[in-house]
């Protein structure tokens, strides 16, 4: 449209800062990766070099594999994430419905008060949310998580969706009610295949948190048998510190399921934010 | 529309999610805020009233720590708003202008550290970082720079600044993503009719595109408040639960860690720790309404 946007040189300029700033940020990734394939002495004597035929070595997989329990920790990482998503988004969509089909006395107020949460962090009840888990013996449960997780997630998904089922059409869910459906199949058959898109969004915001939290597989469950990957990497490091090899790998093993996740859904995930941010 | 009957499938969408958030989030929020008027003598809880945030501001042991943590934790926050907004909304900047080519590839790579855990952060860092590995000094020996090395994680004037730039690091993809939205948004007549008066390139984002975006900041640095003081992860994996050199990096998340769930030789205490937790309630409450009453409404919003 306008010569004064389209500069070579400022074009030139624009792809130095930007590329000069993604291999910042992938650079202690690409380390990470390339050193956990090397033997301990090249690891120490040419740590920037790629693994070749004499350096290559799998001896920190190997010591990952045997001593620590990483199926284990990643099953229970997979039920926490996957439970508390499908809680986060069932009950934060019926709620949602809820609040934006129907008018009632006290609607508003509900509204604001499941708001609450979007600004106040959960962690700030850590102390109280403890000793409950020790009264109900849920303490050590992978419920445990899968409770706070949910009760986390929902304020951002009710204030998400409600925003989205808004704009669903009443001339449909109108005709549903000539028909004689129910308030309930109104809701599972008509509304929500329409507001998938917006699930998608909610459900990648919430993976990130909940998968990568170190606080309450901490607090809630350090048991051997519900260690969730983070927390199980985080403990095994420790243990393992002077073990570069191991410590390498078992970097690299819990990069990689959240690279592959991301992979998968990171079109979904930009797209939730800049669409969410634009409101 | 209107029946006199109560229309139970109200209730029935709105109860488990209402259940579950009251009773997990809201009810324990409140319970450990009472927590904190208890002390526990002999194995019984009594009543102390407002004994624990008595000790916690002014018990010179408590005081002590408490006051370090507060004061990291605003140098945490500070380093994030001076380092952390201006590089994302740079990157925006760059991302945003027309006809950029591999826009999204840029786009997905900055964002990837920002999906990785604390704990492969923490420690990825500290592995490059540390003097025994040498990549830190070499790569500044390869510019020339050798001398500025140090050991920044474990030198206590350095320590709290470089696990902040290394949260920088891990976040800026956040502000990078919302003001590369809020950049979309602004229509491309606005742009135009100033071309048409003569700014352009520079002076285009400075004048127009810049204005336009201040509630995004504003909502960025709401979510930077936030997230910075409940922040623990980092510091916890790091440094371990003591935020060493000599509590230089202890922030109030790690310090409420530290005393409500104990460490090595000193024993949890659940009600001490309720009293930090609310004391960063509190913070936490009036950094979001000096957000909502104060900044928020008295920020123009453009219709556009």
């Amino acid at each position: 449209m306008n010569k004064a946007r389209q500069n070579p040189l400022n074009t030139a300029a624009m792809h130095g800062a930007l590329i000069l700033y993604t291999l910042i940020a992938l650079f202690p990734v690409f380390v990470i990766i390339i050193n956990s394939f090397k033997t301990r002495r090249s690891i120490f004597r040419e740590p920037l070099a790629l693994p070749d035929a004499e350096s290559f070595s799998l001896i920190g997989y190997q010591t990952v594999m045997k001593q620590g329990d990483f199926f284990l920790y990643f099953q229970n990482s997979l039920i926490v994430t996957v439970v508390s998503l499908a809680f986060v988004l069932l009950f934060g969509a019926m709620a949602a419905f809820a609040l934006s089909e129907y008018k009632f006395k006290g609607n508003t107020l509900m509204g604001l008060y499941l708001a609450l949460g979007i600004m106040i962090p959960i962690r700030i009840g850590t102390v109280a949310i403890l000793e409950m888990m020790v009264a109900t013996g849920l303490v050590n449960t992978l419920w445990a998580l899968i409770l706070v997780y949910t009760a986390q997630g929902l304020p951002l998904a009710v204030f998400i969706l409600s925003e989205f089922m808004r704009q669903v059409s009443d001339d449909l869910k109108n005709a549903g009610r000539v028909d004689g459906l129910s308030e309930y199949t109104i809701f599972f058959r008509l509304v929500l295949p329409l507001v998938r898109p917006a699930m998608a969004t909610v459900a990648v915001f919430n993976m990130i948190p909940i998968w990568n939290d170190l606080w309450f597989p901490l607090i809630l469950a350090p048991a051997e048998e519900t260690k969730t990957l983070t927390l199980g990497s985080q403990v095994f490091i420790g243990q393992f510190v002077t073990d570069w090899n191991a410590v390498l790998s078992a970097l690299s093993m819990a990069i990689l399921p959240v690279l592959v996740l991301y992979v998968i859904f990171s079109r979904q995930l930009i797209r939730g934010i800049t669409s969410g941010a634009v409101k | 529309m209107q029946t006199r009957r109560i229309r139970w499938h109200i209730a029935v969408f709105l109860a488990p999610a209402v259940l579950v958030y009251t009773a997990v989030m809201i009810f324990p929020l409140f319970n450990t805020l009472r927590l904190a008027l208890f002390t526990e003598v002999d194995q019984t809880r009594i009543y102390v009233g407002l004994q624990n945030f008595r000790t916690l501001f002014f018990d010179p042991i408590w005081s002590e720590q408490f006051w370090n943590a507060l004061g990291n934790n605003f140098w945490f926050f500070l380093i994030h708003m001076l380092v952390q907004n201006p590089i994302g909304i740079a990157l925006a900047a760059l991302l945003s202008h027309p006809r950029l080519r591999f826009a999204a590839l840029y786009r997905s790579a900055i964002f990837i550290p920002t999906i990785l855990s604390f704990v492969i952060v923490g420690f990825a860092w500290k592995l490059i970082l540390s003097p025994l590995w040498g990549i830190a000094p070499s790569m500044l020996d390869a510019v020339g720079l050798k001398s500025l090395f140090a050991p920044w994680l474990g030198k206590e004037e350095y320590a709290l600044t470089t696990l902040a730039l290394v949260s920088v690091w891990q976040f800026v993809g956040i502000p990078m993503m919302l003001i590369y939205a809020a950049l979309l948004s602004i229509p491309e007549e606005i742009l135009e009719a100033g071309e048409i008066d003569g700014i352009t390139g520079a002076s285009a984002f400075w004048k127009i595109k810049l204005p336009l975006i201040i509630p995004s900041i504003g909502i960025i640095s709401i979510l930077t408040f936030v997230g910075n003081f409940n922040a623990f992860d980092l510091i916890y994996v790091s440094q371990g639960a003591l935020a060493g050199p000599d509590f230089s990096t202890d922030i109030l998340g790690t310090f409420m860690y530290r005393t409500f769930f104990g460490f090595q030789l000193q024993l949890g205490d659940p009600h001490m720790g309720s009293a930090i937790a609310g004391a960063m309630f509190a913070i936490i409450l009036v950094g979001v309404c000096i957000y909502l009453f104060g900044i928020q409404t008295r920020m123009r919003r453009y219709q556009l």
